[in-house]
């Protein structure tokens, strides 16, 4: 026998079920006037500095189908790679306009999920090195039974991204390309981006356990 | 760029065990809904370490009172309840400033949801979504009803307990976790094939809310008490990294 380890256990998980939207973005649930407006809409304001940016993706099950009742959530970095958290030690002259957190539902009819916001800069990863600029994104939904962790990197960011430390543990390489959204027609208003996540099969999007 | 930010400990690994997996058969939308492939570890970065902060100023008075916060013309129909209790970490530290949002069917077991069809009647003087700030012990309350069972297709007879759905936020976005809080003394609780996603049944006990008398309201509401816990922080009382490695 020894002394007993006095940690506590985390809440176990249990799935946000179809009406995850009640809840977390009620107005699309049809909920009206609780709150004045869905939280997470707001990623990055007008004053924000960077390049304005706009991520459209679906969600995609096992079979094809595409997920009509999911939820997305984004957290990001500002345009110079600083969070807005008092966990980053230099979050005194993060840039004031981005609050970095956004949330998604994805819409009911096409199953979209949309975010407005500005492209983030690189943050420090593990010992010295540098991660390429991401947003990491948590999916919920009815049948996820634990919030499912993704990243997604940028096209146009070809050597940090090959210098990225986290795509470097992916393996086979090949899968990398999951996590890399591919461009689409900009408008003079964003640079546009497409992140489609696939839950199963052979282009299974990468999850991280981290 | 360079990289000067001080090391810092991850967060305790998710004991995969414990939480329901991914696949879990009995309940049918998670056989296609499952990654199949391992999911790619590695020790928290800045990234995870790192999350939102929302201040008061961002919350209305009445967001944790369901019973107040839609009702148009009335209080909503229902057993009258206090939900409370504690946010902490792994560690036991208490988790302050913490979002806290919930979301839960009527006293019918009916849920106010564009996509939602049960036959039990919509309550118009209950909406069913709730928030709050933990405070500086890391603790919240929410005034509801309490939630009725329902039926739902996955098997051809499956009700679910009665629950309320909580999610939470820590300060670091890796600690992002949603759950549902079940009532002591449902006996649906144990016929859930949600419920027994969970292999566990001390990880199921942990989400079954006990009737608390002390925290009661005498002529006005019951009590349940609920406290929640979220991934803690692994400390890093040395520096190892010698400068250029």
């Amino acid at each position: 026998m020894a002394q007993r380890l006095s940690y506590l256990k985390e809440t176990p998980s249990q799935t946000a079920g179809p009406y995850v939207h009640i809840g977390l973005t009620p107005q699309v649930a049809g909920v009206e006037g609780v709150y004045p407006e869905d939280p997470g809409l707001a990623i990055a304001g007008p004053e924000a500095k960077g390049q304005r940016i706009r991520i459209e993706g679906r969600i995609f099950d096992g079979q094809g189908d595409i997920l009509r009742d999911a939820l997305v959530e984004l957290w990001q970095a500002d345009a110079a790679g600083i969070y807005k958290s008092p966990n980053d030690p230099r979050a005194e002259s993060c840039d004031p306009a981005v609050l970095g957190w956004g949330r998604a539902a994805t819409d009911l009819k096409t199953g979209v999920f949309a975010f407005d916001t500005v492209k983030p800069g690189p943050v420090p990863g593990p010992g010295q090195s540098i991660m390429a600029p991401h947003v990491s994104l948590w999916i919920v939904a009815r049948g996820i039974n634990l919030g499912l962790a993704t990243r997604m990197y940028f096209p146009d960011e070809e050597a940090a991204n090959a210098a990225d430390p986290i795509l470097g543990k992916v393996l086979p390489p090949a899968r990398r390309e999951t996590l890399i959204a591919s461009a689409e027609q900009s408008d003079a208003a964003a640079l546009r981006y497409r992140f489609e996540i696939r839950l199963q099969g052979e282009d299974e999007t990468v999850f991280f356990d981290c | 760029m360079r990289n000067s930010i001080p090391e810092q400990g991850g967060l305790f690994p998710r004991d995969r065990d414990w939480h329901p997996p991914a696949r879990a058969p009995g309940y049918k939308s998670s056989v296609l809904r499952s990654p199949s492939k391992p999911l790619v570890a590695f020790d928290s970065t800045l990234s995870e370490l790192t999350g939102p902060v929302f201040g008061q100023d961002s919350l209305g008075p009445l967001d944790n009172d369901l019973l107040r916060n839609y009702a148009k013309d009335g209080e909503p129909i229902g057993p009258r309840i206090l939900v409370q209790g504690k946010l902490q970490d792994e560690d036991g530290h208490p988790l302050r400033g913490a979002l806290v949002e919930i979301w839960q069917a009527n006293a019918g077991g009916r849920y106010r949801h564009a996509n939602e069809k049960y036959i039990a009647a919509l309550d118009p003087n209950f909406g069913g979504c709730g928030r709050t700030l933990t405070d500086d012990e890391g603790r919240y309350v929410f005034r509801t009803v309490m939630p009725g069972p329902y039926p739902w297709p996955n098997g051809p007879n499956d009700w679910r307990p009665a629950h309320i759905h909580f999610s939470l936020f820590g300060p670091a976005f890796g600690q992002r976790l949603i759950t549902q809080m079940y009532f002591e003394g449902d006996p649906h609780i144990p016929l859930c094939p949600i419920v027994k996603t969970i292999a566990d049944p001390e990880a199921i006990a942990r989400l079954v809310a006990p009737l608390d008398m002390n925290a009661t309201q005498p002529m006005d509401c019951r009590a349940y008490r609920f406290d929640m816990v979220l991934r803690g922080q692994r400390q890093t009382p040395f520096e190892n990294r010698t400068e250029g490695l």
